[in-house]
């Protein structure tokens, strides 16, 4: 019976085991934001409470002083929010899925950059790392990222929003043709 | 307020959120760089069905006086900024801010190389913010305005022209799709 187990899950296909439609998560999701709404009032969203949480990095690297006396950390201080918890949530509920779907994985070099990029390690690392400064930057200057701005907004039909949408697709899209042109 | 609700609910919504991202395979980097090479329209069918759902959803709460809008200030400029910043990140990074949370739990160590990143990002805008609030956050401010408000065309014209848009779109997605899966 093992035996069988494991050789249907060799054979198939990684990707293939995830099966719910994504019509099907993004109407869960948009049902998600109906509770959010209604019950919180507090629409989902990463990179706010991401920042709090930033602060308490912050404290070892420019110093306690900086952070107390920052106007930005000032208006945003740490504080075990709605949004918060909400984060520790995430990751919970991913691992859960990933346990019962059989998808958990550890992955160093995801398949698209390494057959662009090679397998190189550091070199994956380092562009991720500053990917991440990068993104952050840009979510917290445009005030959200593709769940705060994209989905919650998106769906409030706020202006803000769309054009975050329009501009993040755009750059996206002349961002991954230079990067992934074929010589 | 019980901890029930202020614990343990968001905790549960954002398991919820982060079990559906990887359900809906967007935790994988994979999935959200063929998105923006076009060869993979995942991303865009969870994100468009959840902006359609949840809003046609949010639409009525509202309307029934169950919820408010929570709609992010359209500062232009700097949503345009920020926004192009984030997509230059999210291709480089292979994740937004929410699904990187998913993926580190399913096993992907660069999404946590990257989460780092956001860290470092969050902490540079921090030290950022005075200047960028003379100069960047104050220019074009339109304030918390909706599309309907700045076009006069009613809610429900929007969702449905959304939702005809959405659909037609992701039936000629679908039916490409198909077409290359059979050749």
């Amino acid at each position: 019976m093992t035996a069988i187990t494991e050789g249907y899950v060799r054979e198939a296909p990684r990707a293939a085991r995830i099966d719910w439609s994504p019509y099907l998560v993004g109407a869960g999701i948009g049902l998600l934001s109906w509770i959010a709404f209604a019950v919180f009032g507090d629409p989902l969203g990463v990179t706010t409470a991401y920042s709090r949480i930033a602060s308490l990095f912050a404290v070892p690297v420019v110093g306690p002083e900086a952070v107390a006396q920052n106007s930005y950390w000032k208006s945003m201080p740490l504080k075990w929010d709605y949004g918060v918890w909400f984060l520790v949530g995430i990751p919970l509920g991913a691992f859960l899925s990933a346990m019962i779907s059989g998808t958990w994985r550890l992955e160093l070099v995801p398949d698209v950059w390494k057959e662009r990029f090679g397998p190189s390690v550091t070199k994956r690392f380092v562009a991720a790392f500053l990917g991440g400064v990068v993104i952050m930057y840009g979510a917290r200057l445009a005030g959200g990222c593709t769940s705060g701005h994209g989905i919650s907004g998106g769906l409030q039909l706020a202006v803000s929003s769309w054009l975050f949408l329009a501009v993040m697709f755009a750059t996206g899209l002349a961002v991954s043709a230079l990067m992934f042109r074929t010589r | 307020m019980t901890t029930m609700m202020t614990i343990l609910g968001p905790v549960l919504m954002g398991a919820a959120f982060g079990f559906l991202l990887q359900r809906g395979k967007v935790t994988s980097c994979n999935v959200i760089e063929n998105q923006f090479r076009l060869r993979d329209f995942t991303v865009l069918k969870v994100m468009g069905t959840a902006i359609v759902v949840g809003g046609i959803g949010v639409l009525l709460l509202v309307d029934t006086g169950n919820t408010k809008y929570y709609v992010k200030d359209a500062n232009m400029l700097a949503v345009a900024l920020g926004a192009a910043l984030f997509g230059v990140g999210m291709v480089v990074y292979g994740y937004c801010p929410g699904t990187a949370l998913g993926a580190i739990a399913t096993g992907s160590v660069h999404a946590l190389v990257g989460a780092l990143g956001m860290v470092a990002g969050a902490i540079l805008y921090a030290l950022s913010f005075d200047w960028l609030k003379a100069h960047v956050l104050n220019v074009w401010t339109l304030g918390k305005v909706r599309l309907p408000d700045v076009t006069n065309i009613p809610d429900i014209a929007w969702f449905a022209a959304l939702a005809i848009g959405a659909g037609l779109f992701f039936w000629w997605v679908e039916s490409t799709e198909a077409r290359q899966k059979r050749g």
